[in-house]
């Protein structure tokens, strides 16, 4: 986290030693964009604030952990694509939810789905892209992380 | 009709605060839970966001649509393909952070298919991201991971932005001042 800052910093510093009008710009542009989007990001917390307290981390590890393959990555690819956490959350529950006996190709569909399909990030992707593309992108995401998931289950031979 | 949409939605917004107040003032246990989850995320994106845009606030003024089109545009080749995803590896945050940025590389001239690419590498190649992946399932799990997803990603990239500039399909680009 502190390199963003860092970095964030220098380049700052670095603009404005080389032009001050230009930096005084590029704070406006950055300032304008911020606003512009920050109902979209307003939405969006508001969605993520409810469908934590409804799928929590409790009724996640639940369900992957008692279920045969097909439903398992299935339910996985579900709570993957309804739910948002950062890193620093999602993977210690995948390490918990492995040592609970949950397979691989189970926790690949999760955390690739997490990472890939938005539809809390919905509001924020339409604003930008339109909803038929939006839709379309996590479609593509959807079909990305069931293949590495399956892919996965063959190399750790879960497959079969 | 738009403006009626707008009023529904503020409507709606507000009738959630005043929900996650109340829960607070007369201490319902699940409402103060919905706020909590709002207000740890909220901080969690506001730690982010500011140097996230201000970042791509500087790359607009500073950086050339003429040095952005030859390296990412129509007539870029692999190499494209391997910086925008050097790019994203070095994303912070999530997707949320990667839309503004697609839709400024978009004002400077890179090309659909390598947005697309760069969305989805900075949703699944973020270099801190994977370093926590393969800490707690192991690097051959990463590797894997990654060995297939990448090519999937610029493939299905490619596909998509060919067909949308076909329909002549443009990404919104806040403020054209």
């Amino acid at each position: 986290m502190y390199y963003l800052y860092l970095i964030t910093g220098l380049a700052l510093l670095l603009s404005v030693i080389t032009d001050r009008k230009k930096t005084t710009a590029a704070i406006k542009i950055s300032y304008k964009k911020f606003v512009n989007i920050l109902p979209a990001f307003l939405i969006m917390l508001i969605f993520v604030s409810l469908v934590l307290f409804f799928v929590p981390d409790k009724m996640i590890s639940n369900y992957l952990g008692n279920n045969d393959k097909i439903t398992g990555i299935a339910l996985a690819s579900l709570f993957g694509s309804i739910t948002l956490m950062p890193g620093f959350i999602a993977y210690p529950l995948c390490g918990i939810l492995l040592e609970k006996g949950v397979s691989y190709m189970v926790l690949a569909a999760f955390s690739t789905t997490l990472m890939m399909v938005g539809i809390l990030t919905y509001p924020i992707e339409k604003e930008y892209f339109g909803i038929k593309v939006t839709i379309i992108r996590n479609v593509i995401s959807l079909v990305i992380a069931l293949i590495i998931a399956l892919a996965i289950g063959i190399f750790y031979g879960e497959l079969l | 009709m738009k403006m009626q949409n707008k009023y529904i939605k503020i409507f709606l917004i507000g009738i959630y605060f005043a929900f996650v107040l109340c829960s607070f003032m007369f201490g319902f246990e699940q409402g103060k839970q919905i706020g909590h989850n709002f207000i740890s995320f909220s901080i969690g994106m506001l730690k982010i966001l500011p140097c996230a845009f201000i970042l791509i606030g500087l790359f607009e003024v500073w950086v050339k649509k003429e040095k952005v089109e030859k390296h990412l545009g129509k007539d870029s080749g692999i190499a494209g393909y391997i910086w925008i995803i050097l790019l994203a590896g070095t994303t912070v945050g999530g997707l949320y952070v990667a839309f503004p940025v697609a839709s400024s590389l978009f004002k400077k001239g890179a090309k659909l298919s390598i947005i697309f690419t760069y969305i989805g590498a900075a949703a699944i190649c973020r270099i801190p991201m994977t370093i926590f992946e393969a800490s707690f399932l192991g690097i051959k799990f990463s590797l894997i991971r990654l060995i297939i997803s990448i090519p999937l990603v610029i493939l299905s990239s490619v596909l998509l932005g060919k067909y949308l500039e076909k329909n002549n399909y443009k990404i919104v680009t806040q403020n054209q001042s």
